[in-house]
């Protein structure tokens, strides 16, 4: 299976955020977990769902991902945006100084 | 412009009242997404890619400085300093979070506006010519009919559950500048044979996956009998249309799978059967919207006016904006002025807070406190004194605000794409940025003329591509961007959809492939002969065979 981490929208501010190994959700893709087991996928599939049931997050699903140089990098350009921000204002979003 | 009465204003405070409350039980945890998402989208809040995004509606594209300061107290406050303007003449905000959202519609209310309609299978924010009431030649002004159909869908019984998305466009003068022929329902203010004014209507618009030009229903619709009218060409949209298929449930594939001869016969089947309980209009009904429409305080001037014939022989650069952005108005002395939000290399359609704060400022000191929002992303000014437009031009000038393109090839309109929609497959604003530094050069796009480069990130066709003169379309294509061309296509009286150029092309080649259309129209055409005529008479392959020469 290819490596996937799982991402949502956070309820009150629409951010963009990724859900990490202890079942949090970070703003960060850095503390994304990164699964490569259907075991994996399938467990943090069922946290991300639960959050979602608890109205936490919405539109979860699963991006496809490669680790290059140890960072997470989604192999889709829509969710490198997503993971960073508008390519046309590198002032906003992730990847600008205020994240 | 319009204000509104007690019952305006009572209908919007409410609204903002119960978005506060359903906002208030969905971060309680009491309302689930299903439940949530249609409450928030009939508040024009959606979620995009990086955030909630808030679609505010400017009825027919018209504002007040107040608004507009509102607006851009919006973006500081709330959002990252800055709005887009959109192909719908309204407005986003790209970073909106939905604890803020009930303060917002407040803010909004104050200044009577609201997100209604903005999203949602009902009659969306309903468009009009950009320079209503002010275009020389004009039968009458369409903002009257566009405030009264306004005031009529709003919260419609009958049509808030329409099979899918509504857009209705009003223009009262050739040429077309509301895409009327692109739109579901489409008005054309006429006169009949007797001097009467009315309406020519149609229907089957529509761009997107299947793009259609609207074909006329009835020739002439008199005034009074317009809503009645609309009521059964509605009516029989929301009865007959498909709501199995959202990609099959527009109007346009109606009256398409009908056929207008049918489709005409089913409407006037309905109407003599509803016309006298349909709504009605009174002329005295008609007139009360009109004097809210009424021209403001022009002076008498004297013309030609000098100081401002002396501003643009002395001035190259303002001369060159006066060419380009200043349209004539209907009152000696006057002008219409546009404001270029297409600065090359700029975001199409994006606005600081700053700059709306200072196009508030301009409006209140050159054009009777209005601005006016035009579908190809730009603002209007729409009453200036010709005396004051060199003072206009400077301060716009400081503020990054007079880009001298209007209608040129640096004017192009791009959807928001990737860049922000989660509907979007490929980018559209690096496209037209690149564009737009490929033809910097101002006495260059001088040169080639009109030219309309319409950018959409997919085939929802946001950036109207499909009416481009040059038309470009992201695709997806095993995960990489590629982006298709079409020539030829229109959103005038004279609409046409345009055609494929051939196979696609990946972004970094957009440029020179754009580059050698424009060369190929420049070695063909005629003295004077617009890139569009020139099309027109010689067709497609002479610029296929030149874009896809070998080398």
């Amino acid at each position: 299976m290819s490596t996937k981490i799982f991402n949502a929208n956070d309820i009150n501010n629409g951010r963009v955020v990724y859900l990490a190994a202890d079942g949090s959700w970070s703003e960060r893709i850095a503390d994304a977990a990164v699964v490569q087991s259907a075991e994996d996928e399938a467990r943090l599939q069922a946290v991300a769902d639960a959050a979602f049931e608890a109205r936490r997050v919405v539109d979860v699903y699963a991006v496809d991902v490669a680790i290059e140089d140890g960072r997470i990098r989604p192999l889709v350009y829509r969710e490198r945006i997503r993971a960073e921000g508008p390519s046309v204002r590198l002032d906003l979003g992730k990847q600008s100084a205020n994240g | 412009m319009y204000r509104y009465d007690a019952i305006d204003q009572r209908l919007v405070d409410e609204r903002a009242a119960q978005f506060r409350e359903q906002v208030r039980r969905r971060m309680a945890g009491e309302l689930s997404d299903l439940e949530f998402k249609p409450l928030r989208l009939m508040n024009g809040l959606y979620l995009q890619l990086h955030a909630y995004m808030l679609r505010i509606a400017v009825p027919y594209g018209t504002l007040s400085s107040a608004q507009m300061r509102v607006l851009a107290t919006i973006g500081r406050k709330y959002d990252k300093d800055y709005g887009h303007f959109t192909t719908r003449q309204n407005i986003q905000f790209n970073w909106i979070k939905l604890e803020d959202a009930p303060d917002i519609l407040d803010d909004l209310a104050a200044v009577e506006m609201h997100a209604i309609q903005t999203s949602g299978n009902c009659i969306r924010n309903v468009t009009a010519d950009q320079y209503a009431g002010v275009a020389a030649g004009e039968i009458e002004d369409p903002r009257i009919y566009a405030e009264i159909i306004r005031q009529w869908s709003t919260l419609h019984p009958e049509f808030s559950f329409l099979p899918r998305k509504f857009k209705i466009a009003v223009t009262g003068v050739f040429p077309d500048r509301a895409a009327v022929k692109t739109h579901d329902i489409g008005l054309f203010i006429r006169r009949n044979g007797k001097g009467e004014v009315g309406f020519e209507v149609l229907a089957g618009g529509g761009q997107g996956r299947t793009p259609m030009m609207a074909q006329t229903v009835r020739d002439f619709v008199p005034k009074a009998e317009l809503l009645a009218y609309l009521e059964s060409v509605m009516r029989i949209y929301n009865l007959m249309g498909r709501r199995d298929n959202i990609y099959k449930a527009r109007i346009k594939i109606l009256v398409h799978s009908l056929g207008i001869d049918k489709f005409r016969a089913l409407v006037e089947e309905d109407y003599a059967a509803t016309r006298d309980s349909g709504s009605p209009l009174p002329a005295a009904e008609i007139a009360r919207i009109a004097a809210y429409f009424a021209p403001p305080a022009y002076e008498r001037i004297e013309t030609p006016v000098r100081a401002f014939e002396a501003a643009r022989f002395e001035d190259r650069d303002f001369a060159r904006w006066v060419t380009h952005n200043v349209v004539a108005h209907k009152q000696p002395g006057y002008a219409i002025a546009v404001i270029s939000l297409k600065p090359e290399g700029g975001v199409p359609g994006d606005a600081t807070s700053d700059q709306m704060d200072r196009i508030a400022d301009f409006a209140d000191r050159y054009s009777f406190g209005e601005v006016r929002v035009t579908h190809e992303q730009n603002l209007v000014m729409p009453n200036v004194k010709q005396a004051d437009l060199h003072a206009l031009w400077r301060e716009l000038a400081a503020h990054g605000l007079a880009t001298p393109n209007l209608g040129l090839i640096t004017d192009i309109i791009a959807c928001p794409g990737l860049d922000y929609c989660a509907l979007a497959n490929a980018r559209s604003i690096p496209i037209a940025q690149r564009i737009q530094e490929r033809f910097m050069d101002r006495d260059r796009q001088a040169l080639i003329g009109e030219l309309k480069i319409k950018i959409s990130g997919c085939i929802n066709a946001c950036g109207h591509h499909h009416v481009g003169h040059i038309g470009i379309l992201g695709v997806d294509k095993q995960g990489e961007e590629f982006y298709q061309i079409t020539l030829g296509g229109s959103a005038d009286e004279n609409a046409s959809v345009g055609k494929i150029l051939g196979k696609g092309f990946p972004a970094e080649a957009v440029p020179d492939a754009i580059e050698k259309l424009v060369d190929t129209y420049l070695d063909l055409r005629a003295d004077g002969e617009p890139f569009l005529d020139t099309y027109r008479r010689v067709g497609i392959e002479p610029f296929k065979e030149k874009v896809y020469a070998a080398g």
